[in-house]
């Protein structure tokens, strides 16, 4: 079971009112038209499932209903940070890979976004 | 009555002036309050409590905890009864009704037993090879494999028990309330940290209430008390007995069970730290007919003698691998029963104070055990030499396994090989970021580190907590009576002579030439070998046996224990029930039930409700006295609205307001219609696609104000719209101005439909001019009636001349049977789905979910012509994918049975020819089959890749057989060209 910092509640929850919405920073294409069957297909049906870091969209679901972003180590489960729409990962499989592992996942969880203590 | 086997003693838990009286398959006994079912037997001379899982044997009690894997029995009255629950967990009350399980027709005299004689068939596998030949006996097999299967019998009567959840905040769970959760509980709570501690025994103090110590002076009991109550009286700490910590989850999630009087209570506990202080269990050893009633756990002795008073035997034997079990020979002494042995599998013996005149033989084994139902004598090896002892009593020890489980549910890496235990330790006193192991399951032996280990980890949690400093707990003194015995054993479990079945697992009835039977057939890996013998499958998961499995595995294969490995560790540790899990949400509290503001009138009038998503909506209504079927009832209802009116409840469709600047753009992008073009006060009929290109809702979309739109979406869907276009506003077009508003509940809405609706709604309306030209088709207006705010909305799905009329829903009540007397005069009627759906299948209307399945493309079901302009729509793309616009995909077609009477079966596939069961290709399916009041005849709409009208095929249920021919028609039955409802 998660426990989740909303980034626009300034809260964390529990998972049971956050609902997982698949892979974050997919763009719609901007002119659909113009796209192979190839690029369409990629835009629909193609997701990264890495083993380690991954960004995952997520919904509110039972809260302000925003939807929002989660960085999340799939191995672990940890949740590095979570962050709003529009922004940019701080952490990325790279710098995860750079960094020290961090102590303990409770405070991991207090950690994430760098709200409560 | 006398209970036997009771002794005075002082220290005791249980309160000797409150006898219970208690009642064990159909006798009655006595006990104390502070028993639990299992001392009390015991007390009682009660060894024989249950019959083995597959062999039938008798067995008896062998632990005093939740390590128990014989003495399962069932609870309360006979149905209305819990099965399997450990009779060492058991607490006895007055009046307790308990038998026991997987027997018959008695425990004495069990024919079940009769089994046995056959058990050379019965070894590892059993199931799969002996059943396996010739596969038409399969079904044969089946009963009365599924009669012996199984552990106790479910209850057969509902669970009248309470249960109930709560969700908890803490800085630190602390899991078990002996020395160690005790100290660590102790130090946290000193420096402020809030702290949860619990422990699955309803008397705390764990290890320390079987041992004969004194710490800090006082006995173990006064300490523990002591201690207890400087935790209880700060409020930061909830001390929680009978309570087991059964899961460890992510982000330290902790699932909890707490047993109290009034019911279970299922804890969800967010921890920001936890301590595991969960002790640990006692090994049997494995040798001939080990399984004998009276073959009990050497610490479990000490407890039911120290605890309650209990000597569960006159003359005992003792068989050990490591010292502890001597503690349990000056237990037995000091409780006034004989010692008639200790039989010790090592060289040498260690030595002991008040032992001096006791029999010790080391290097020697007990090679068999004489009694059936009960222990009579122990066989003995010493060198080559047998011997007989007689005793009533067999108390063994093959070590002691710390209880790592709690650790081991994130992963085994956290886990080590320790040859002190001969068992698997953590690999450090954090093995888990964030979760600290102390005492006993960390390895500590001695009680002074236990307590050490508690006040450190205690101190580690809430120094990481960031809690103030605090003045330490100090290490309180331990003084031990006659010396502290250690819980180090031989690497040895099991006695290689003996005639008799060994068994490693008990509950599941898996000996050691189960485990061999399993290596010689060539599994290695220990995972396999457990699926295929069962070890450690039973509801106690192999508490007592795995150890010893594995041991005996790695033995057989040359390899070290650690190379073998245990098994993967998983939530629950011990059972959790159903209705624990379920809590209150059970019936009518399993979901949430959406009613309508009229709902109470529909009740009132003999409505058959059906649910739609969460909503209960009347089916059909049965007039009192009329004793209508659901087919008389809607056909009735469907004419009268074709003929002259009537009214539905649609209040459970899906409402959206859609606002702002960009209001009218959104909408052209998520409809395929441009539906954000309609005019101002003019409603379109909209269809909305995935992204994939499939249909994903319809409805109207209404042009309330400038820039202010309110939509429709189908009942079931009215969630998954919302979601999609929160998605699309929120991650697609951000720079879109839109705010969305739910408001599906804030209206009552009634749909008026039939000829005479017009009729209707000027007698309603008198004020309001409702002529065609005033509010024609598609056309919206709001009004007042009764002094609200009023929506009038010309829509039809019915085919007729109809309105919807919205008022907010408090007032939705008033409306309804405002209508229902403007209409009597016409011969107004209220009608259900089921005629709803008979009217709209005649007119080709389809509904989201049945013919529409989320496979269909607007082309498929003869949308495509709704497409409007050139600009990109949300699923637009995706039209052009080439599996979506390939020739042959199947495509809405009506249908009338061929002799104009038999029914189109449900869910029929449709084939060429007539069905006698030899395969055909299917060229379709009926999507939904109706009945045409207008035709007077049975009717349906499907999808199938036919052309020509007028052609035959047969629709068949491949689940009933039932068939029917049909005629291929337009998907319009009534009223093509729309004059009706126009008109």
């Amino acid at each position: 079971m998660f426990y989740i910092h909303c980034p626009y509640c300034g809260e964390h929850r529990e998972e049971e009112e956050f609902h997982p919405k698949g892979q974050a920073h997919i763009v719609r294409p901007k002119d659909p038209e113009s796209c192979s069957d190839e690029e369409w297909g990629d835009y629909l049906f193609f997701r990264d499932n890495p083993r380690g870091v991954h960004h995952e969209l997520w919904v509110h679901a039972v809260g302000c209903r925003k939807f929002f972003n989660i960085t999340r180590h799939t191995v672990t489960y940890e949740i590095l940070e979570t962050y709003k729409m529009g922004e940019q990962p701080t952490i990325t499989a790279e710098t995860y890979a750079a960094s020290a592992q961090p102590e303990s996942e409770a405070s991991q969880v207090v950690k994430q976004a760098g709200v409560r203590a | 009555m006398t209970q036997p086997n009771r002794i005075a003693w002082d220290g005791l838990q249980i309160d000797r002036r409150r006898a219970l009286s208690f009642r064990f398959n159909g006798k009655t006994y006595q006990g104390y309050e502070g028993d639990t079912l299992a001392s009390a037997l015991l007390a009682n001379g009660v060894h024989l409590v249950g019959r083995s899982f597959k062999y039938h044997r008798p067995r008896g009690i062998l632990s005093a905890g939740v390590e128990e894997p014989n003495a399962l029995v069932e609870l309360g009255r006979e149905g209305a009864h819990q099965p399997n629950l450990r009779a060492t967990e058991i607490p006895l009350f007055d009046g307790l009704e308990a038998r026991s399980q997987n027997c018959w027709p008695s425990l004495k005299w069990d024919l079940g037993a009769a089994v046995q004689l056959a058990s050379p068939m019965l070894t590892a596998g059993f199931y799969y090879k002996t059943f396996m030949q010739p596969s038409w006996a399969w079904r044969h097999y089946e009963k009365v494999i599924r009669k012996a299967a199984g552990l106790g019998k479910a209850p057969t009567v509902r669970d009248e028990a309470r249960y109930d959840k709560r969700h908890q905040y803490c800085d630190l769970l602390v899991v078990g309330a002996g020395p160690a959760g005790l100290m660590a509980a102790t130090s946290a709570a000193r420096r402020s940290a809030r702290v949860i501690l619990v422990d699955e025994r309803r008397e705390l103090g764990g290890m320390l209430l079987e041992e004969s110590v004194h710490i800090a002076g006082q006995t173990a009991k006064q300490w523990v008390q002591q201690t207890l109550a400087e935790l209880e009286a700060l409020e930061t700490v909830t001390v929680l007995p009978r309570t087991t910590v059964f899961g460890r989850y992510r982000h330290g999630k902790f699932g909890l069970v707490q047993h109290t009087e009034q019911g279970q209570v299922l804890h969800s506990v967010h921890a920001r730290r936890a301590v595991m202080a969960t002790g640990a269990i006692e090994r049997p050893m494995v040798f001939s007919d080990n399984d004998r009633p009276g073959v009990m756990l050497a610490g479990a002795i000490r407890r039911y003698i120290r605890c309650y008073g209990v000597v569960p035997g006159r003359r005992a034997a003792i068989f050990t691998n490591n010292d502890s079990a001597y503690e349990t020979a000056r237990c037995l002494r000091e409780a006034g029963a004989e010692v008639a042995a200790i039989v010790d599998l090592r060289e040498r013996a260690p030595s002991v104070a008040g032992l001096d005149d006791v029999e010790i033989l080391t290097q020697a084994e007990v090679v068999g055990v004489q009694g059936s139902q009960h222990v009579k004598a122990v066989e003995i090896e010493v060198g080559s030499k047998r011997r007989r002892i007689a005793c009533d009593l067999l108390c063994v020890s093959g070590g002691w396994t710390p209880t790592i489980h709690l650790l081991a549910h994130g992963g085994k890496d956290t886990l080590a090989y320790d040859a002190a235990w001969g068992a698997f330790i953590p690999t450090c006193s954090e093995p888990v970021p964030g979760i600290h192991a102390t005492g006993a399951c960390n390895g500590a032996q001695s009680l002074v580190n236990i307590l050490a280990q508690g006040i450190a980890a205690g101190e580690a949690a809430a120094e990481a907590l960031g809690c103030e400093a605090a003045t330490p707990v100090a290490l309180p003194e331990v003084q031990h009576r006659g010396g502290e015995l250690s819980p180090s054993a031989a690497p040895v479990c099991e006695v290689r002579g003996g005639r008799g079945k060994k068994f490693v697992d008990l509950q599941d009835d898996v000996t050691v030439r189960d485990l061999e039977l399993a290596l010689r057939e060539g599994y290695r890996s220990i995972e396999h070998v457990k699926r295929y013998t069962t070890l450690g499958m039973g509801t106690d998961q192999g508490r007592t046996s795995n150890i010893n499995g594995m041991r005996i595995v790695a033995e057989r294969l040359g390899k070290r224990i650690d190379e073998v490995g245990t098994t993967t560790f998983r939530p629950p540790f011990t059972p959790v029930s159903l209705g624990a899990l379920a809590g209150r949400e059970s019936d009518r509290r399993l979901d949430v039930l959406r009613r309508s503001p009229i709902h109470d009138w529909h009740v009132r009038n003999g409505a058959v409700f059906m649910p739609s998503g969460l909503w209960l909506r009347p089916q059909y209504y049965r007039r009192p006295g009329h004793g209508e079927t659901l087919t008389e009832a809607a056909r009735k209802e469907a004419a009268n609205v074709r003929d002259k009116v009537g009214i539905a409840d649609v209040s459970t469709l899906g409402k959206i307001e859609v606002q702002g600047r960009d209001a009218a753009e959104f909408l052209n992008r998520l409809y395929i219609n441009r539906c954000g073009n309609v005019g101002l006060h003019k409603a379109r009929y909209g269809v909305m696609l995935r992204e994939d290109g499939f249909v994903f809702d319809d409805g109207t979309v209404v042009k309330l104000a400038d820039n202010r739109y309110l939509i429709s979406t189908t009942t079931v869907n009215a969630g998954a719209v919302l979601s999609h276009m929160e998605f699309h506003q929120q991650m697609v077009w951000p720079e879109l101005s839109v705010h969305i508003e739910p408001v599906t509940e804030q209206w009552a809405v009634v749909a008026l439909a039939g000829p005479a609706s017009r009729e209707v709604l000027a007698r309603l309306m008198p004020e309001e001019d409702v002529s065609n030209q005033a509010l024609p088709f598609l056309g919206y207006r709001e009004v007042c009636f009764q002094g609200v705010t009023t929506r009038l909305f010309r829509i039809s799905f019915s085919g007729e001349l109809a309105y919807e009329i919205a008022v907010p829903a408090d007032h939705g009540l008033t409306l309804w049977e405002a209508l229902l007397e403007a209409g009597e005069p016409f011969g107004i009627m209220p009608y259900g789905l089921e005629a709803m759906d008979y009217l709209r299948i005649e007119k080709g209307h389809l509904i989201i979910g049945t013919d529409i399945d989320g496979r269909v493309t607007p082309h498929d079901i003869g949308l495509g012509g709704m497409i409007r302009g050139d600009d990109d729509f949300i699923g637009r793309r995706s039209l052009q994918r080439p599996a979506l616009t390939e020739e042959g995909r199947p495509r809405l077609v009506g249908f009338v049975s061929a002799d104009g009477e038999t029914p189109i079966p449900a869910s029929a596939q449709l084939v060429a020819e007539r069905w006698t069961g030899t395969p055909q290709d299917s060229l379709g399916r009926i999507t939904s089959p109706g009945f045409s009041p207008v035709l007077d005849c049975p009717i349906a709409l499907g999808l199938a890749e036919v052309e020509a009208e007028g052609g035959s095929l047969y629709a068949v249920s491949p689940l009933t057989g039932e068939q029917a021919e049909v005629t291929v028609t337009r998907p319009v039955f009534h009223d093509p060209k729309g004059e009706r409802l126009r008109g």
